[in-house]
């Protein structure tokens, strides 16, 4: 495991412990150290890259690596406090006597971990010592759990008690407070937990070893000892938090602290526990309390992945939870108790609270982020921000053998012109000179942190390939005692993850520097738009949009030029040139080989042209309003997009509004071919692949120009979005569906998306290219973009929605000691038609041993990936071999993790990883999708649609979207701005006297249950009876109370997050409307055949002990 | 003699004819022997103050293969209401509205003295007549700022119910809604790609909606007159058109250095006739094309837009080197045919100092009736002139234009029609008049004549098949309001008639033949016809004799080998094209002035007086006038300009020197306000550089080689190679005695 890096961690823990000790020590007493000792070793490796540089920057091998400048004094002192975990302990402190509360609540198991990590941090330095620890793996934590029971939650109360005592054992020192809280409810079981426990602990490395065997079986405890292994507590959190703040923050610390112990660890296997508690307040659940708090724990422990090793403790809770369900599921295959599971919302709050609150810090290799849940602040300090870059592991196996036994998956998700928070932006913008950015001579690699300068500053060693280039005179500059450039904190290529090159004419087409680029609005003005309010609605809506194109900060106005063309069976191109009186429009009939009419006049500022423009748009639903033209042309459209830009010479965005199939006679007509009988069977994939060649030659074509396509289409029958997407998803484009539009229904979304999408920052013209150290080698691409080799990525355009995801594959071996780097290069034509390269560093860890690897994983970054390789697998195989494919992959990674990383125990125990133990709930939500397994009224475009948004979805986007955000109003805090903890996407959850707000990033519903008050009803809807609520709403009455301004205040947050604007539509419970809703509630089976997360997790549990056997 | 000069002129007053021969001979034999075949020219609108217009419709004769009219030289018997077609013979009864005819109540076509009649014929609503501007707007700036100004100014002298439409051209083809208010619309086309007239309808919409419509609209929906969209009454939307023109820019695509601007004219020509094709056919309606370079791109390109790659020039046809020559000639024709075919005509306004295409796109004029006018700019007063002239209105303020005429010849047995030269085209009505031996547009007794002003004439060729007593020949105009009729007698030689019938006969040949095979023909036709009718002995030259009436004809026919309908020396392709156009269609007088031009001379000794086309009547104190239809040269002799230079018509006393110098001037005016199209003016003097249009039409009676052996007095000589007319005759001479030949 970490065995690797311990060494470092000698060092630094060394100085650490004295402090540490002093905090928490003390108040716990030497049991608790011991106890850690074992689980650190695994948490130290993890101290050690966060902590541990910093602190002791002197020490020669670590410090060299992070550079974390400003912080440093910062980050030393935090290192050494969260080693020690001393925020544990004040926490622990106070978190007793919650915890007491708690501990019925289930609260406990949280806090319980809390404790465990401030005294592995003590630990961890004797650990080390100790020297192996590892061993432990294992088994430590094991056996603990041993009474679990989890599975039965349902089952007899004995076994849950005695579970969590297990649990509480694990926390040593803090136990006791806890444990009291326990001993209150169930009080016999707890303590003899904790009594087995500290004697386990104490010697947990020794113990392990020779107990394990005999904990693990008793217990079954598979999951015990997972957590062992894996070792590290995340650092940076725990260190942030300890400077800052001491009363309170402790409190939280120790929230934070131990549930990123239980992420290394656990995996949660099916543990009964109630999973909210433990983060929040007791759940009043008095009986199952006593038994919840410990599975709580385990919950916890999931949450914090970065505090890691603490968890080894909790871990062993974990286990103590786990192992009794399997036990008992696989054989009666009873129903588990779904609060049993690993619940995502308690992952996601513990991410919250543990990681939310500082800021993450860049600086230090293969740190997994907080999670895309968790509002956090980022401080670059040379690796690139998770908002731009998430990979799915941030610990890759060192070799191709590592990497195909564990079946994890390893991707990068990158979001290269992501928008920053104001407090983090903008990126710096260097400029080289005349010669371009400074390459490395061979890979072609930027200028980057990690680029070793050697011989007195004169040349420069690429970290990728190795090869060593001079450094260019007026580039040459000296090197510090430690080799670093003295300069480096001057410039931003050398010490920051993330920046901006000015390129020179070389990187250019043509050797020219580039135009403006332009935008062309083109509208379809056939029957059905102008029927539908469409044509009237855009016109309106672009005069006033256009004076906000996108334009850099120091330009007054945008540069980027506009052109406009209707078109219906025939184009209408118009002259807005700004000498004109009025503008004049141009029909080309001729739509078998487009062309454009005029040069001059046609793109135009938008500040010259304002009159004539609004002249235009004024005309044109006039112009229109008596048509009696049905038939409609696409390819022709975007012909004449990409022409105008061509004779223009630029590049620029298209923006369609298009209403239908196009069947007029021209080059890209279209047949309906919507055939309900081919969903499912092996033809079905036909469907999924455009119907005729042409556009995708034409997107060829068109990002040759730069040419980026944006398609909205407002449908009111088959428009074979398959086929037309074609273009946008080839161009880095977007596309937009409004069935069935309206103009006063849906004028709101279209409007605000349409919006959105012509002000969004983007590049055009781009070209991305991912470098990699020797060893990896980026090898699959997705996204909305075009390949002409296996290298660069190539996007007409680049907005900040749009995302690449890059799978990586080994060459080579890579090297634990240097870890791998990737280096991702756009090269974009700005706004103001700047030439640009955008420059994103990333270096993470390598492992030689798997339990390092599953403990630095990203979940809902693994899903976001799986989501888009299946989508773009249905294009070759039939969904049902996708979706076996996707279960059997796995079932593979947590059965390689069960085989390779978790302490034997029985196979009919199901022990996750912690950092995955969500994959399952998730992975099944991905099946159930409409695109995999679709309802039977869902429409050929609609899946369609969706499987190409997928294709470029961050990994926020892909979390929400497969797994949507539930929200209880009911009891809502209308003083303070925190949205209330989320609940889990089921319907038994849902109070019949409750009302839900559920969103997945398209779609929004308020669920009012029948059973409503009266005043809620009153203040939200402004109504007396249930019955009365109009369901056809699509805002909510503006009433003047708090309840109802903080539930649209809510709402507006919610869409303010996404990159589509979504329509609320009002669920009553019992309504037709409510099958739409029940298909979001991803936990539950629905009615096209998609598993419950329950039984799934047992199937999957059955997948993976046939692999194991 | 006089008897037969007044006969001539009475009757090409009366009918607008003249005849080759006025008596005509008796066996087919008899007639080859001629030489110069049976011939006329034909001027149908020549404008006769005291015909008044019959406003019924002509009597035909009912038998259904002849349907002659009834015309002066049929005999009536006044009593039976019967006449007799002397066509052929059938006896015909009165209409009813004849009942009151008798031998002194007789209608006007039946009076000698109309034996040219016009019948207005009320039929149907009258179509107003149709403008289509073609503009190109691959001009210079100051060009096209020209041009836009005489358009506008156009709209003004076009009567208000004609149709206006607008299609411009550069790189693409623009057709220009003129209907639509508020926001100006048009329909663009790629200037490269061919289509058939039916997609050009449907992509103007003009095609009728399928019957599947919407469903729920009643069809009846006014369905707008689809055309009114492009073609409007000018006196709805002059303000409109005026507007538009006024804001067309120049082509704004960018040419880039070393290359001519993408001129899409074929596409241009092809979208406007199928515009008018779907629209109107039948319909009186003037294509006006005006271009400013060659069609570089699409069908109906002439040359390349790469400059380095020059015009095709007449060595590069000869060496078959012109790449598009054949292909655009033959894209043009088949427009050409189209557009006659529909009635339409095709005016070409070139303007350019380069060639423009003229080659290749004559037949668009020349086969509908259309003018061709070639200058060096729009901004020169010779277009801004000449296109307001196309408007012009005679003594009834009636546009001096018609349109859509179909010529028909018929004749007694005794004559078969060879066929006609002129600006028409075939209608290829076979029947028993029409003579296997084609000369000029044969095979038939019909011809289109799109277009036509009072001044167009044709040339037509009358075979003699049979002797017989009186050869009749009535001539009938339809459709556009004229008939005429006219009948003759026996006549004799006509030579100004006959040099233009056979020159017609020769440029004819010309546009198809190699040109020394045409000048040999030419030759060996002169040649027969001196030794048919002169008078000598054998092989004695200097016994030759010709008879008064034969006695210019070799020397128009020397001016003719030499003149540039024949000769492509010294001129381009574009220029041949443009000379020969007018040839072909003007009447005898200013054919014969393209002929041979007139040279005035002023001098102090006298009044102006024509003189010599011959170098020796250029002298040192006089001022020449030349007039070669084309050119209007004024030249100074040396003494002249000498004196003009040291300013002496400023001084009183020379007032005389002032008014001598003013004569030609005015003399020049006169003829500048009425010629069509307005020639180029030319005031030159002796030594200046233009004075080689004066030097290149004289005869070089005295050249570098005999300068000496002639008087001193006389002339200038002319450096020339050419041979003399004194030369010419001699060897004319030489072979019409001889006994070899």
């Amino acid at each position: 495991m970490n065995l690797n890096q311990q060494p470092h961690m000698a060092s630094p823990y060394a100085p650490p412990q004295p402090g540490y000790q002093m905090y928490p020590q003390p108040g716990y007493g030497a049991p608790h150290p011991t106890q850690q000792y074992a689980p650190y070793n695994g948490h130290t490796s993890l101290y050690q890259q966060g902590a541990p540089p910093a602190g002791q920057g002197r020490a020669p091998p670590v410090s060299g690596a992070p550079p974390v400048s400003a912080s440093d004094s910062y980050s030393q002192y935090a290192q050494g406090n969260v080693q020690n975990g001393p925020p544990s302990v004040p926490s622990q402190p106070q978190r007793p006597p919650v915890s007491q509360s708690y501990a019925p609540a289930t609260v406990h198991p949280g806090t319980q971990p809390t404790y465990h990590q401030p005294y592995e941090a003590p630990t961890t330095s004797v650990q080390q010592i100790t020297g192996h620890m590892a061993g432990m793996h294992i088994g430590g934590p094991a056996p603990n759990l041993p009474p679990s029971s989890m599975s039965m939650t349902p089952g007899p109360p004995p076994s849950m008690y005695g579970a969590p005592p297990t649990s509480q054992p694990s926390f040593p020192g803090a136990p006791t407070p806890p444990q009291s809280a326990f001993a209150g409810v169930t009080p016999a079981a707890p303590p003899v937990s904790q009594q087995s426990f500290p004697t386990g602990a104490p010697m947990s490395q020794p113990h392990y070893s020779s107990v394990p065997t005999s904990s693990s079986q008793p217990s079954m405890g598979g999951p015990v000892l997972q957590q062992p292994p894996f070792g590290a507590v995340p650092p940076a959190s725990a260190q942030s938090q300890f400077p800052g703040m001491q009363g309170p923050p402790f409190a939280n610390q120790s929230m934070s602290a131990p549930p990123a112990s239980q992420p290394n660890h656990t995996g949660a296997g099916m543990p009964p526990g109630p999973p909210i508690g433990g983060v929040q307040g007791p759940p009043p659940q008095p009986g199952l309390q006593g038994f919840h708090p410990q599975q709580n724990g385990a919950f916890g422990q999931m949450r914090p992945p970065q505090s890691g090793y603490a968890a080894p403790y909790p871990g062993q809770q974990n286990f103590g939870i786990q192992p009794p369900p399997p036990a008992a599921a696989p054989p009666a295959q009873k129903r588990l108790d779904p609060d049993s599971i690993p619940s995502p919302i308690q992952v996601i709050e513990d991410d919250k609270a543990n990681k939310g609150s500082e800021p993450f810090i860049t600086g230090v290799r293969g740190q997994v982020p907080p999670l895309v849940t968790t509002t956090f602040q980022v401080k670059d300090q040379g690796n690139a921000s998770p908002r731009f870059i998430r990979c799915t592991a941030y610990n890759m196996p060192c070799t191709s053998d590592m990497a195909k036994q564990s079946q994890v998956p390893l991707a990068a998700i990158i979001k290269p012109l992501a928008t920053l928070p104001p407090d983090e932006g903008p990126l710096h913008l260097v400029d080289h000179g005349e010669g371009g950015p400074i390459r490395c001579n061979r890979c072609k690699a930027y200028m980057c942190p990690y680029m070793q300068f050697i011989e007195g500053g004169r040349r420069f060693q690429c970290s990728f390939c190795s090869c060593v280039t001079d450094v260019p005179p007026h580039y040459f500059q000296h090197l510090d005692h430690t080799g670093r450039r003295v300069d480096c904190y001057e410039r931003p290529e050398l010490h920051l993850g993330s920046y901006e090159f000015l390129a020179t004419v070389d990187y250019c087409k043509n050797n020219k520097l580039p135009q403006p680029p332009a935008f062309i609005f083109l509208i379809d003005v056939s029957y059905n738009a102008v029927k539908s309010g469409l044509v009237a609605v855009v016109c309106e809506e672009l005069k006033t949009l256009l004076d906000h194109l996108p334009r850099e900060s120091v330009d007054e106005e945008s540069r980027i030029r506009v052109g406009f063309v209707t078109y219906n069976k025939v184009l209408h191109f118009y002259n807005v040139k700004s000498s004109l009186a009025q503008p004049q429009m141009m029909v080309v009939s001729d739509v078998s080989e487009m062309f454009v009419p005029l040069l001059d006049g046609f793109l135009v500022s938008v500040g010259e042209s304002r009159v004539v423009i609004n002249s235009l748009l004024d005309q044109i639903p006039e112009i229109f309003a008596d048509t009696r033209e049905t038939e409609t042309v696409f390819g022709p459209v975007v012909q004449a997009g990409l022409e105008a830009l061509k004779a223009a010479d630029c590049a620029g965005k298209l923006f369609i509004f298009h209403s239908s199939l196009p069947i007029a006679e021209a080059p890209g007509k279209l047949k309906n071919r919507e055939d309900k009988k081919l969903v499912g069977t092996d033809k079905e994939k036909s469907l999924f692949q455009p119907q005729v060649s042409f556009y995708g030659n034409l997107a060829k074509e068109c990002v040759a120009q730069g040419c980026c396509v944006d398609i909205f289409l407002f449908p009111n029958q088959f428009v074979d979005v398959t086929t037309l997407s074609v273009v946008a998803c080839s161009t880095g484009g977007s596309v937009y569906k409004y069935s069935h539009f309206q103009a006063q229904t849906d004028r709101d979304r279209f409007l605000n998306d349409l919006r959105r999408d012509v002000q969004k920052p983007m590049g055009f013209d781009a070209v991305m290219r991912v470098r990699t150290s020797t060893g990896i080698r980026a090898t699959d691409f997705f996204g909305s973009f075009y390949m002409s080799n296996t290298t660069d990525v190539e996007l007409a355009g680049l907005d900040s929605d749009k995302t690449v995801t890059v799978e990586f594959r080994h060459d080579d071996k890579l090297s634990e000691d240097t870890g791998a780097f990737m280096q991702c290069a756009v090269l974009y034509t700005s706004c103001s038609g700047q030439r640009r390269l955008r420059v994103h560093n990333l270096s993470v860890s390598c492992c030689t041993q798997l339990a390092d690897l599953y403990r630095n994983c990203e979940t809902d970054a693994v899903i976001s990936y799986f989501a888009k390789h299946a989508y773009r697998t249905v294009l070759s195989s039939p969904t049902k071999n996708v979706r076996d494919v996707l279960v059997n992959q796995c079932a593979q990674i947590l059965a390689c993790y069960r085989k390779n990383c978790a302490s034997p125990s029985s196979a009919g125990q199901l022990i996750l990883p912690e950092c995955m133990k969500l994959l399952p709930v998730y992975l099944n939500c991905v099946l159930k999708s409409d695109v995999l397994q679709p309802s039977a009224e869902l429409s050929l475009d609609d899946r369609a649609y969706l499987r190409q948004l997928v294709s470029c979805m961050d990994v926020a986007e892909s979390h929400v979207f497969f797994y949507p955000r539930l929200l209880p109003l009911q009891k809502l805090d209308v003083e303070g701005d925190a949205l209330p903890v989320a609940m889990r996407d089921s319907e038994e959850r849902l109070s019949r006297a409750g009302l839900y707000l559920l969103e997945n990033g398209l779609n929004l519903f308020l669920w009012v249950g029948s059973a409503i008050p009266q005043d809620l009803l009153h203040n939200v809807f402004g109504t007396a009876s249930f019955s009365q609520i109009d369901p056809n709403m699509t805002s909510l009455p503006v009433l003047d109370n708090p309840f109802s301004k903080r539930i649209r205040e809510i709402i507006e947050s919610i869409r303010a997050q996404r990159s589509r604007y979504m329509k609320l539509m009002v669920v009553k419970q019992d309504d037709r409307l409510e099958i739409l809703f029940k298909r979001f509630l991803v936990e539950d089976k629905n009615s096209s055949g998609g598993a419950s997360y329950v039984d799934f997790l047992c199937h999957m549990h059955k997948e993976i002990r046939q692999l194991l056997s | 003699m006089a008897m037969f000069q007044e006969f001539i002129q009475q009757n090409e007053d009366r009918d607008g004819v003249r005849f080759s021969w006025n008596l005509w001979p008796s066996s087919r034999l008899e007639a080859t022997r001629l030489v110069v075949p049976v011939s006329c020219l034909f001027t149908p609108l020549k404008e006769c103050p005291d015909l008044p217009p019959v406003q019924y419709e002509p009597v035909l004769c009912g038998r259904p293969n002849c349907r002659a009219v009834l015309n002066p030289l049929c005999q009536v018997d006044f009593r039976a209401k019967i006449w007799a077609c002397n066509f052929c013979f059938q006896r015909n009864p009165f209409p009813p509205t004849y009942a009151g005819i008798s031998e002194v109540n007789q209608p006007a076509e039946l009076m000698p003295q109309f034996s040219t009649i016009e019948y207005i014929i009320q039929r149907g609503p009258p179509t107003p007549l149709i403008f289509l501007y073609v503009v190109d707007i691959c001009l210079e700036e100051e060009d096209l700022q020209a041009l836009k100004e005489s358009l506008q100014m156009s709209l003004s002298l076009l009567p208000p119910n004609a149709l206006v439409g607008l299609i411009t051209f550069g790189r693409m083809v623009q057709v220009h809604e003129l209907s639509c208010e508020g926001i100006s619309k048009s329909y663009v086309f790629r200037g490269t790609k061919d289509l058939s007239a039916k997609q050009i309808q449907e992509m103007l919409g003009l095609m009728k909606p399928a019957p599947a419509g919407q469903p729920g609209r009643p069809p009846a929906a006014q369905e707008m007159q689809p055309t009114c969209r492009f073609l409007q009454p000018v006196h709805k939307v002059d303000m409109n058109l005026t507007d538009l023109l006024g804001e067309l820019q120049r082509d704004p695509w960018p040419v880039s250095q070393g290359k001519r601007p993408l001129r899409s004219t074929g596409i241009a020509l092809s979208i406007a006739v199928g515009l008018l094709e779907g629209t109107f056919p039948n319909t009186g309606a003037r294509v006006m094309l005006f271009t400013g370079g060659p069609p570089t791109q699409g069908p109906g390109m002439v040359v390349g837009d790469e400059l380095k790659t020059p015009i095709r020039s007449w060595h590069d046809i000869q060496k078959d080197n012109a790449r598009h020559l054949k292909k655009a000639t033959k894209y043009y024709e088949a427009l050409a045919n189209r557009a006659a075919a529909n009635g339409h005509c095709i005016d070409i306004y070139a303007c350019a100092l380069d060639q423009t295409g003229l080659l290749e796109m004559k037949c668009c004029s020349n086969l509908t009736g259309g003018h061709i006018v070639m200058g060096d700019s729009f901004n020169t007063s010779l277009f801004k002139q000449t296109f307001q002239r196309v408007f012009s209105k005679d003594y009834n303020n009636e546009f001096r234009m018609a349109f859509g005429a179909t010529l028909e010849v018929k004749t007694s047995r005794e004559l078969k029609v060879s066929g006609a030269i002129g600006p028409c085209v075939s209608l290829n009505s076979k029947g028993p008049c029409v003579s296997e031996n084609e000369m000029g547009v044969g095979g038939t007794s019909q011809w289109k004549v799109c277009s036509l002003n009072p001044s167009t004439t044709l040339a037509m060729y009358f075979e003699v098949v049979n002797q017989g007593g009186k050869k009749k020949k009535s001539v009938t105009l339809c459709w556009a309001d004229v008939q005429s009729q006219m009948q003759h007698i026996e006549s004799s030689f006509d030579q100004e008639a006959s040099a233009v019938l056979m020159a017609r006969l020769a440029v004819f040949r010309a546009e198809s033949e190699e040109g020394p095979d045409v000048l040999r023909w030419l030759d060996r036709q002169l040649i027969r016809l001196c030794q048919k009718f002169g008078q000598f002995n054998k092989d004695d030259p200097a016994s030759f004799r010709l008879s008064e009436s034969l006695s210019l004809y070799p020397q128009f026919m020397f001016h003719l080998r030499r003149s540039p309908f024949l000769q492509v020396f010294n001129n381009s392709p574009d220029e041949s094209s443009y000379y020969r156009h007018h040839f072909m269609r003007q009447d005898l007088t200013q054919s014969l002035i393209m002929i041979q031009p007139i040279l005035y001379s002023y001098s102090f000794y006298g009044p102006p007086e024509p003189v010599l086309l011959d170098s020796s009547s250029i002298l040192p104190d006089r001022i020449l006038l030349m007039d070669t239809f084309f050119q209007l040269v004024i030249y100074h002799g040396e003494t002249i300009a000498q004196w003009r230079k040291a300013g002496y018509q400023e001084m009183p006393e020379y007032e005389n020197f002032k008014q001598l110098l003013q004569a030609p001037l005015d003399d020049a005016q006169e003829i500048l306000q009425t010629r069509f199209p307005m020639p180029r003016y030319v005031d030159t003097e002796h030594g200046g550089s233009q004075a080689r249009f004066l030097l290149s039409k004289v005869n070089p009676s005295q050249t570098h080689n005999n300068l000496y052996a002639w008087g001193q007095e006389s002339g200038a000589p002319i450096l020339t190679d050419d041979v003399s007319l004194q030369v010419f005759m001699d060897h004319l001479k030489k072979l019409a005695v001889s006994s070899a030949a």
